[in-house]
């Protein structure tokens, strides 16, 4: 059950991702078929696989938007969350036992991160939950690394062009996610409101946080 | 962090220094599982960070003993991977060390 293995996993299924909302049948009696193997095997048991789904579904992006809003809030914790993501995670009482090591990358006016995984799909799901369908769709995957400025415009992201987009491939062992920028005029906030700026895909630079109108 | 990686090797890359990703292609001749992305292969870019050691994914993949490799994130200017101009941006990828050459 090590993250790499699902690396490898992600890798081969991905077409099947593009192109179905659900697995199909076939796909529902091979990993019946693997599980029974694997138990059989003694490599894991059904009450580690239950124990190891109930964790991953605690991944939810409010709980990454809850360390933004207490980033914009608290220097001291912006610096924590920086320096060490899973520790500032772990500090909100998230688990991340697990989990690979967790990244912090600032988006400011002169730098907007953009996260992408080329070869698969790797994202912070520990914390944030199951990557949404775009981010593991090929289409993002080839335009991200070669004209990122193209692609966020048609999402309605637009830079400025002096500044410089960082596109951050997860190629290895670390996770990515973004620390947005918080909106100018959002001084008077309260945590709540802060909070409702911002959306899943803010937390790895798809979007922006959005102010009230 | 690294079950595997108790012999922590001595980086040998810091951030500035500028570096190649190696041009190789396992892959033609054997059964891989190679983190370091095809579209990066032989291009030239900037150590920004050390991570530390972790253990060899290629390896890994297989269940054969695997060594910690040194882990690094290399900048590399998008118009030079595409021939592109005033992109105004850079990729940010994750590059062990025994795919990273110095540039003289």
């Amino acid at each position: 059950m090590s993250e790499n293995h699902t690396h490898e996993h992600e890798h081969h299924h991905d077409d099947e991702h593009e192109h179905h909302h659900f697995p199909s049948e076939e796909s529902y009696r091979t990993l019946d078929l693997l599980i029974q193997a694997l138990v059989a095997k003694n490599v894991v048991t059904l009450e580690e696989l239950k124990r190891t789904q109930i964790e991953t579904e605690k991944g939810d992006p409010k709980q990454g938007a809850r360390m933004v809003v207490r980033a914009w809030m608290d220097p001291a914790y912006r610096e924590r969350l920086l320096a060490d993501g899973t520790t500032a995670a772990e500090e909100m009482g998230y688990s991340m036992i697990g989990a690979p090591p967790l990244g912090v990358l600032e988006n400011t006016s002169e730098v907007h991160n953009l996260v992408v995984c080329t070869l698969c799909s790797c994202y912070p799901r520990k914390l944030l939950g199951y990557p949404p369908d775009w981010y593991k769709s090929d289409t993002y995957r080839a335009r991200a690394v070669r004209d990122p400025r193209g692609l966020l415009t048609e999402w309605g992201v637009n830079l400025s062009q002096s500044t410089q987009i960082h596109i951050v491939d997860s190629t290895a062992d670390y996770r990515w996610m973004v620390l947005p920028m918080r909106p100018a005029g959002t001084e008077a906030y309260s945590e709540e409101q802060l909070f409702e700026l911002l959306t899943r895909d803010c937390l790895v630079g798809a979007g922006l946080p959005t102010t009230l109108s | 962090m690294s079950a595997l990686a108790n012999h922590q090797p001595v980086p040998i890359y810091k951030p500035g220094d500028r570096v190649r990703i190696s041009l190789r292609w396992p892959e033609v001749s054997d059964h891989v599982h190679i983190r370091t992305p095809a579209y990066v292969r032989g291009h030239t870019g900037t150590i920004t960070r050390y991570f530390g050691a972790y253990p060899n994914p290629e390896k890994l993949a297989f269940g054969r003993p695997a060594e910690a490799q040194n882990l690094y994130h290399v900048a590399i200017s998008l118009d030079d991977l595409w021939e592109s101009s005033n992109q105004n941006a850079s990729l940010l990828v994750e590059i062990y060390e025994h795919w990273i050459e110095r540039l003289e």
